[in-house]
């Protein structure tokens, strides 16, 4: 029998032990295995009248394994069968029904033979503990237990706070600056320079070193495919800073490369996409025109 | 309850009245249990996981994360805010939509009434455009945040992926609705932008077309990205922020600690 915790096991005794009409401390001892204790039993007649000797006792056994005593029987019958071998006295069995037995005349009707009546009243059905399934015994995780804290209130409030943050910053910036709206779209008046959302300035910037092919397809195709392809290209397993330093070092030079790219495409280029100083010659850029102004 | 004169007092009535309808079946059956809008509401660790799990907020956030998480300095709650803006730019969308033709001239006349005639008109428009630069700059730096986490590791690949759609989507969304003010500076930048679109090999001059609806911009490009940047852009990036949210959950949550 598997080590079971001491109150479940408990818990069962007394279940039993009120289904039975038996003493707690008998069954429990029964159990686990023990020797009955000392205090007079007070249970059923013949269940209790152990007798010593070769015999197998077939109730305490029973009691042991948690077995119902008419399969021990039966197990008992269907091995001496197989064996040839004579059934082994029983403990608290009839005398006449062991004779029948042993002489192998009947032994379904033997097995057949009701034992005394014991169990619950009737009308009430009693449930047994079958076994107790240990957490991770079936089924591991392998997962270390985490340092967690609840998202509310900890992670909603800073979001919350962030989001009002965010709404506060728009809100103020809106009301004070206005979104720029130049004059009416003409196809016959191009404005000098022409200048493309500065999200894609990088890009522009780069057509001013490089063929169109170049600059306006391979550079950026190929950039969101590498980007797209991080995950299965880099293929070193840790997190910690430390032991990615060529990964780190490579995205570091695209991100300022970028960043570069798009300030001097913005900030830097002028009449002509030409270059210019922000400072003497004055900022063509457009798109934060009314927040420069 | 009652002043001197057995009268009840305006802040007593309020007062009143606000115990009433936080007792009522109707107050009780929006906000579910451990909701701390509630008026039986109790702090415990029980109450503080309904508030989660008794929510739509579940679609977004499990009842726990990891404690470095919750730091600010950890993400800087770039991606949250890339999704606020995201719903900012929806409902400011959907309001300047009120007062928008996508035809020629009257797209840039609507835009001279929302600056006069509307009230919060200009107010409005001005947050959509400053939002949808700001939300292109924060869903870049989410995605600069999550590659020096390493947060795009097993099993978070896929994630990392959708992530980059997401951001291609934004700069796609970004850039259609540059186009509807319909003065110089939309025209023009637009028209830088597509002509790299024109460079791409074999059937550039396809994709341009296509991208424009003819052979140049003209009043058809203003009606054609009226329609992409308002139904079917927002239609893909939310599928595409479902995913994205779904995955972010059942691949284990933040990375890390490192």
């Amino acid at each position: 029998m598997p080590q079971l915790p001491e109150h479940l096991l408990r818990r069962s005794a007394e279940a039993k032990a009120k289904a039975q009409g038996r003493p707690v401390e008998e069954i429990l001892a029964e159990m686990k295995g023990e020797e009955a204790p000392a205090a007079p039993a007070q249970g059923t007649g013949d269940r209790d009248q152990v007798t010593g000797g070769e015999g197998r006792d077939l109730d305490a056994e029973a009691g042991k394994y948690g077995v119902p005593r008419p399969l021990l029987e039966r197990a008992m019958f269907a091995r001496a069968k197989a064996d040839g071998t004579a059934v082994p006295a029983m403990a608290g069995a009839p005398a006449e029904q062991a004779a029948a037995v042993s002489s192998q005349a009947s032994a379904a009707a033997a097995v057949a033979a009701p034992a005394a009546p014991v169990g619950p009243p009737p009308g009430v059905r009693t449930q047994r503990l079958l076994t107790v399934v240990k957490a991770g015994a079936i089924q591991g995780t392998g997962t270390e237990p985490q340092d967690k804290v609840n998202v509310w209130p900890h992670l909603l409030a800073i979001e919350f706070v962030a989001l009002l943050a965010m709404l506060a910053f728009l809100t103020l910036l809106s009301a004070y600056v206005d979104a720029p709206l130049l004059e009416f779209a003409n196809f016959n008046e191009q404005p000098n320079p022409s200048k493309a959302p500065w999200y894609f300035l990088g890009l522009q910037e780069l057509l001013a070193y490089f063929d169109p092919q170049v600059a306006g397809v391979i550079i950026p195709g190929f950039g969101v495919a590498a980007l797209a392809f991080i995950p299965y290209i880099d293929r070193n397993p840790s997190i910690r800073p430390a032991d990615r330093k060529f990964a780190i070092s490579l995205f570091t030079v695209f991100f300022v490369g970028a960043s570069v790219l798009t300030i001097f495409g913005s900030f830097f280029r002028g009449p002509g996409f030409n270059f210019v100083f922000p400072w003497t010659d004055g900022i063509f850029f457009d798109d934060l025109r009314t927040i420069l102004e | 309850m009652a002043d001197g004169n057995g009268r009840v007092g305006i802040k007593e009535a309020v007062t009143g009245m606000a115990g009433h309808l936080r007792k009522s079946q109707v107050w009780n059956s929006i906000f579910r249990p451990g909701s701390p809008m509630r008026s039986d509401n109790s702090d415990s660790p029980r109450n503080r996981s309904y508030v989660v799990m008794n929510n739509v907020l579940y679609h977004l956030h499990p009842v726990k994360v990891k404690r470095h998480g919750v730091r600010l300095s950890y993400t800087l709650c770039l991606g949250g805010l890339s999704f606020f803006l995201f719903i900012l730019l929806t409902i400011t969308g959907i309001f300047l939509m009120f007062y928008y033709r996508p035809t020629s001239p009257q797209a840039y006349f609507d835009m001279q009434a929302l600056a006069t005639d509307i009230a919060f008109g200009q107010l409005v428009r001005n947050m959509h455009r400053w939002g949808a630069h700001v939300m292109v700059l924060t869903v870049f730096l989410h995605m600069t945040r999550v590659f020096y986490h390493g947060a795009y590791k097993p099993p978070r690949e896929f994630n990392w992926v959708v992530g980059i759609v997401l951001l291609l989507l934004t700069l796609l969304l970004s850039f259609t609705g540059y186009l509807l003010p319909w003065d110089q500076l939309a025209l023009w930048a637009v028209t830088v932008g597509s002509n790299m679109a024109a460079y791409t090999p074999v059937f550039g001059d396809q994709v341009t077309f296509a991208l424009i609806g003819g052979i140049q911009i003209t009043a058809d490009t203003l009606l054609r990205w009226y329609v992409l940047h308002v139904l079917f852009l927002p239609f893909i990036i939310v599928i595409f922020m479902a995913v994205h949210f779904w995955r972010v959950r059942k691949d284990g949550g933040l990375s890390g600690p490192l």
